[in-house]
């Protein structure tokens, strides 16, 4: 596909951000990656492409603008504020060398404290306007809800805390629950462990820089665990249920209520959702077929904490053409707990032109 | 003419000879000992390449050579999608070493994954930086400890002496090949019971590049029926 028009149809897409009421900003390509090591660990080395200043140390070619961008808002501190961008963005392929290293990303980042609710409705709006008379179905989730759910737990904050570090690594976080509620069997290590009276007695000088202390607290902790009680398979089935949601939002919306009997600490998150969907509905958005998944958007290195969303074609192999969600607990990261409301999302304009040759 | 890399030197190189040797197929170095040209005999078409064990992956997957004798290991590590850039012809059963972790053996409350992750969130807390995991196999152990859930780490290079990074300070933990684990013992370290990564041998491997001739065909076949696999 041409260059070109691929650049004139960003350039269209962000004009019509603009007349959304958002300012125009920018992002260096090459950009420090500490911030980025910082975040994600080691698993950004596999997603983008890092390469050493022979001053500056590592540096990164710019995966995505939502970091970069909350990094410049976090100097200005508006509030409500409105951006847009266009330009390419690079990631590593390494499980499929089919699928494009680097692409054009358009998108609109809202941050307002005041109206969270107004602001996931607008940036989807905004995208599902400028998405219009493509052949794509949107599907909406709710990391917030899970989020919830684990802290309403009736179980120690230790564990509750393994679960929320591990929320999105699904296979991670189904083993852990598994092992907090009882369901497999605790490592025969572990067990020989903590029948010791005391397990560092014929421990002679430790070695490295993780202390003796650290591991007497690790052993502490371990006992602690063992002695908390399994999660009960109510709790389980309750969280089993909201990650098993698949319908339209009202419907899990009015599961979602069912479910908040049983475990009233969601209560919040789902009159914010409610909220969110009048929202929506007030802004034009066809609520009562709009798709919501519980597990939608626990991919790992997604930031989303709140609401997410994805605008997908029926093609099997094409990649979502739109994507985005609110990710505050990224600003309170990059803001040095200095947390701002922020929700934001992104189209590939090169997959809109492939879609309008299809329609 | 069907090229066959082989390690130039030591070991793998003496072993590689003895098991092709034991198949009819004489491999030899044809200059001086100190030369990196050879030579092939009792096959015709098939040249030998002399080259470092860690370049075959490399040079298989280019299509410059079109077989290739190195650890299994090394074919994971240097090429994305392994499988789909080289083919497994047979495991030659020398040559063994696993790809391991470990960590001190004072770590008397680490002993799974589980537990070196939940101890590297506890470090990363209290350090302020990520537990360091020394190694030169950057994407085997990152593509495993992805898919088992560990977080928190940071992999910090090591091409050498790596079971001393701990003692060292440079690393809280290794990633290593090992075949006694004689050496992880000697500097106080221990393997995680589910820390084996890849368990490695000398492998004949061909590389999937199109391009074959027929006669490079023909003579594949003919080898494969002398080696038996």
């Amino acid at each position: 596909m041409q260059a070109l028009e691929i650049a004139a149809e960003a350039a269209r897409l962000r004009a019509g951000f603009e007349a959304e009421g958002a300012q125009v900003v920018d992002a260096d390509i090459l950009l420090s990656a500490d911030t980025l090591l910082d975040l994600y660990g080691e698993d950004i080395r596999a997603r983008a492409y890092l390469t050493t200043d022979p001053f500056g140390g590592e540096m990164v070619l710019r995966p995505d603008f939502t970091v970069p961008v909350v990094e410049q808002h976090m100097q200005s501190h508006a509030d409500p504020a409105r951006y847009t961008y266009a330009g390419k963005v690079f990631r590593k392929q390494e499980d499929d060398p089919d699928r494009a290293h680097e692409y054009t990303q358009v998108g609109f980042e809202v941050f307002d404290g005041q109206d969270p609710a107004g602001a996931d409705a607008s940036v989807f709006a905004a995208i599902s306007k400028a998405l219009d008379g493509l052949p794509v179905t949107p599907v909406t989730g709710d990391i917030g809800i899970l989020m919830a759910a684990v802290r309403g737990l009736r179980t120690s904050d230790t564990r509750k805390a393994a679960l929320m570090r591990h929320l999105w690594r699904p296979r991670k976080f189904r083993a852990l629950l598994d092992r907090f509620g009882g369901r497999t069997d605790v490592p025969p290590s572990r067990v020989a462990l903590l029948a010791q009276a005391d397990p560092l007695a014929d421990v002679g000088q430790v070695v490295g820089l993780r202390s003796r202390t650290e591991i007497e607290a690790r052993i502490a902790a371990l006992r602690a665990d063992a002695a908390t009680d399994p999660i009960s398979n109510e709790e389980m089935a309750l969280i089993d249920a909201i990650l098993s949601l698949r319908e339209t939002a009202p419907n899990v919306l009015s599961a979602l209520r069912d479910i908040a009997v049983d475990l009233p600490a969601i209560g919040g998150a789902v009159q914010a959702m409610a909220v969110r969907l009048d929202a929506l509905g007030a802004r034009g958005v066809d609520v009562d077929t709009l798709a919501f998944e519980g597990s939608y958007g626990r991919t790992s290195l997604e930031y989303y904490d709140g609401f997410v969303f994805g605008f997908t074609a029926a093609a099997p192999d094409l990649p979502a053409v739109a994507t985005g969600g609110r990710y505050d607990a990224l600003t309170a990261q990059l803001g040095d707990g200095h947390a701002v409301p922020a929700v934001g999302g992104v189209i590939r304009p090169d997959l809109v032109l492939q879609l309008r040759g299809t329609v | 003419m069907l090229k066959l890399g082989v390690p130039s030197k030591g070991r793998l190189m003496d072993k590689t000879f003895d098991w092709f040797g034991q198949r009819g197929i004489t491999l030899r170095k044809s200059g001086s000992d100190r030369e990196y040209a050879g030579a092939v005999d009792g096959i015709e078409g098939v040249e030998l390449v002399l080259l470092s064990a860690g370049e075959v992956p490399r040079e298989l997957a280019a299509g410059r050579i079109h077989l290739g004798v190195t650890g299994s290991d090394l074919v994971r590590e240097k090429l994305a999608l392994w499988d789909s850039q080289v083919q497994e012809v047979a495991p030659m059963g020398f040559g063994g070493a696993d790809l391991i972790i470990a960590v001190p053996q004072t770590w008397v409350d680490v002993d799974t994954l589980d537990d070196l992750d939940a101890a590297g969130a506890a470090f990363r807390a209290a350090h302020g930086h990520r537990l360091r995991i020394a190694t030169k196999y950057h994407r085997l152990v990152r593509e495993f400890l992805k898919a088992e859930g560990v977080a928190d780490y940071r992999l910090v290079d090591s091409q050498g002496a790596t079971e001393g990074t701990v003692k060292n300070e440079t690393a809280e933990a290794i990633a290593d090949i090992t075949s006694t684990g004689e050496t992880l013992r000697a500097n106080g370290l221990k393997i995680l019971s589910d820390g084996l990564i890849h368990a490695s041998q000398a492998t004949l491997f061909r590389g999937r590049r199109s391009g074959w001739t027929k006669a490079q065909r023909a003579t594949l076949k003919e080898l494969q029926e002398m080696l038996g696999v």
